[in-house]
């Protein structure tokens, strides 16, 4: 029997994802839990801090349908392709409402995620040299003194959000998760949180996972649902490619506040769940 | 004079993949950066090792990345590490030879802005952010620049200092503490920028052929110095264009192939 809650995605989020909570759907450009953002678009959580390191597509339309009152993060583009259009709506002309920002270099999240999943209070790392970075508002980092060598260091805050919401391979019978391939900062992410939501592309008998394979224990994790494609247009090792072809066209949909909320319309809130939404595309049969 | 045999872009990124010599560990930034490392290991550099942030080491993609963490770039690596291994044990215990990135400002002394366009609180245009450029600039031994050159992005003052080039110059970067070198040459679409043994301002030493140095000076938002002897860069070789067309072509069409999902129950 499993020790984790298999629930359909619509229930996990709902029973797990609060409007004014701090949030982490973590996945670096590969397996990103693009169904579970969607599903939050669907139940209209309001108020997030959405924290990633790239918020990639799932962030632009988070923030463009509203759910978001703040963003931590590191890099904000469209990978490869430019910019994400509704991020710069929300910071340049506060539409459809005002985006607080706490950014941080790629290295001093995943620092402030490793603090957090350690139980450290912060994370130190050797001092960049002289930037902006230090002086804007709402940064959140610090010069301290190496105690050993009174070096500079960069102290950052621990990361420790109240849900991680990742998207991995494989579940098995016991709720065991197992993730392969690019795996960027999800299992710190994970170990730092609160509470830990895991979609899946299938549930088998049991892993093959090699014995350092990245394996998240089920008493881990909080509830588990199985969606076959959830990290689409993002990636599944093994299971489809990243769609690079909707990467490129979100550009055009994206710049555009209409033809934006028309396709946020027509494909996340006017379908049942992700499954309908990847046949309405033409991505699934 | 005819017209040559290949665009501005083509001589660029081929003159960026010549920075790179064989065998080096290289810590590419996406885009421009990633066409010209992956050109230097399909030409004259077959054993360059090239690192992407998303963690793959040693990869050999077919075709360019859309993005850092293609599946491409992990189907083809030595090994993939979790993220903050590779800025741990990879950058900044100091195993990377070369970063090579990209900007949307440069100024004089080579510092970088990929932040913002007017005033952070209020920009004219949000740009990406960081990402993992400053920790790069701070500790690869070296680092090559490569941009397209108009007085709109090497700037006589940078909107935001994202990363740091030489910061106001003279040693002002070794004093800072920064492990790594600095800016060793910024390619451009005109021709390559070293920097100054003495001020470490950013010079003209390199043209390609046909392009006049007040064009460059032209295309520049500083009074740009031009070195005493400017080194005429050769054109691309038949080989080069045809190893940098034949990667594109593949790229276009790996970008555009349809994909498609089992849904499973």
């Amino acid at each position: 029997m499993s020790r984790v809650k298999l629930l359909p995605l619509n229930e996990a989020i709902a029973a797990h994802v609060r409007d004014g909570a701090s949030v982490a759907l973590e996945g670096f450009t590969h397996l990103i839990p693009f169904a579970a953002g969607h599903e939050i678009i669907r139940l209209k959580v309001r108020n997030l801090h959405l924290i990633r390191m790239t918020p990639d597509l799932i962030y632009d339309q988070l923030i463009g349908m509203g759910c978001a009152s703040r963003l931590t993060f590191s890099w904000g583009g469209n990978p490869g392709v430019g910019s994400l259009h509704r991020v710069r709506d929300a910071v340049e002309r506060q539409w459809p409402q005002p985006l607080a920002l706490t950014e941080f270099t790629h290295a001093e999240l995943a620092l402030g995620y490793q603090a957090g999943a350690s139980g450290m209070s912060c994370g130190l790392m050797p001092h960049h040299a002289d930037t902006d970075l230090e002086r804007v508002p709402g940064a959140n980092r610090r010069t301290v003194r190496c105690p050993f060598t009174d070096r500079p260091l960069t102290a950052i805050p621990a990361i420790t959000p109240d849900v991680t919401i990742l998207h991995a391979q494989q579940i098995d019978a016991e709720g065991n998760v197992l993730m392969r391939g690019i795996v960027g900062a999800a299992k710190e992410a994970a170990m730092a949180a609160r509470c830990v939501l895991v979609t899946v592309e299938e549930r088998v008998e049991r892993l093959r996972a090699d014995m350092n394979a990245v394996v998240l224990p089920s008493w881990l994790i909080s509830a588990a649902s199985v969606v076959p494609g959830g990290a689409y247009p993002s990636y599944a090792q093994g299971y489809y490619a990243r769609d690079n072809r909707f990467y490129l066209a979100w550009d055009e949909i994206a710049r555009d506040r209409e033809a934006f909320t028309a396709w946020m319309q027509r494909h996340v809130l006017g379908v049942r769940d992700h499954a309908a939404q990847l046949r309405a595309l033409g991505v699934a049969a | 004079m005819s017209d040559p045999a290949y665009t501005r872009d083509e001589i660029m990124t081929v003159t960026a993949a010549r920075q790179l010599r064989d065998g080096a560990v290289c810590f590419v930034g996406i885009g421009l950066p990633s066409a010209a490392c992956n050109l230097a290991r399909m030409t004259h550099a077959p054993e360059l090792v090239l690192i992407y942030e998303s963690g793959t080491v040693g990869t050999r993609p077919t075709v360019l990345p859309l993005s850092i963490g293609d599946g491409e770039l992990a189907e083809t690596a030595t090994c993939i590490v979790p993220l903050p291994e590779i800025f741990g044990h990879y950058l900044q215990r100091g195993r990377v030879d070369v970063g090579f990135l990209g900007a949307a400002q440069i100024d004089r002394y080579g510092n970088l802005n990929s932040t913002v366009i007017g005033d952070y609180s209020h920009p004219t245009v949000r740009l990406p952010g960081a990402g993992g450029a400053p920790e790069i600039a701070t500790h690869a031994r070296a680092v090559l620049v490569i941009m397209k050159q108009t007085p709109r992005s090497f700037v006589p003052r940078l909107d935001f200092r994202t990363s740091c080039g030489y910061l106001s110059g003279r040693g002002a970067r070794a004093a800072s503490g920064a492990p790594g070198a600095g800016p060793r040459a910024v390619i451009t679409d005109f021709g390559v920028l070293r920097p100054n043994r003495e001020t470490e301002e950013l010079e003209l030493t390199a043209l390609y052929p046909g392009v006049s140095a007040d064009s460059v000076r032209a295309a520049t938002g500083w009074p740009l110095t031009v070195a005493g002897h400017i080194e005429a860069l050769p054109e691309p070789t038949p080989a080069d264009l045809a190893a940098l067309r034949e990667l594109e072509a593949r790229t276009r069409a790996a970008h555009t192939r349809p994909i498609r999902i089992t849904l499973r129950t």
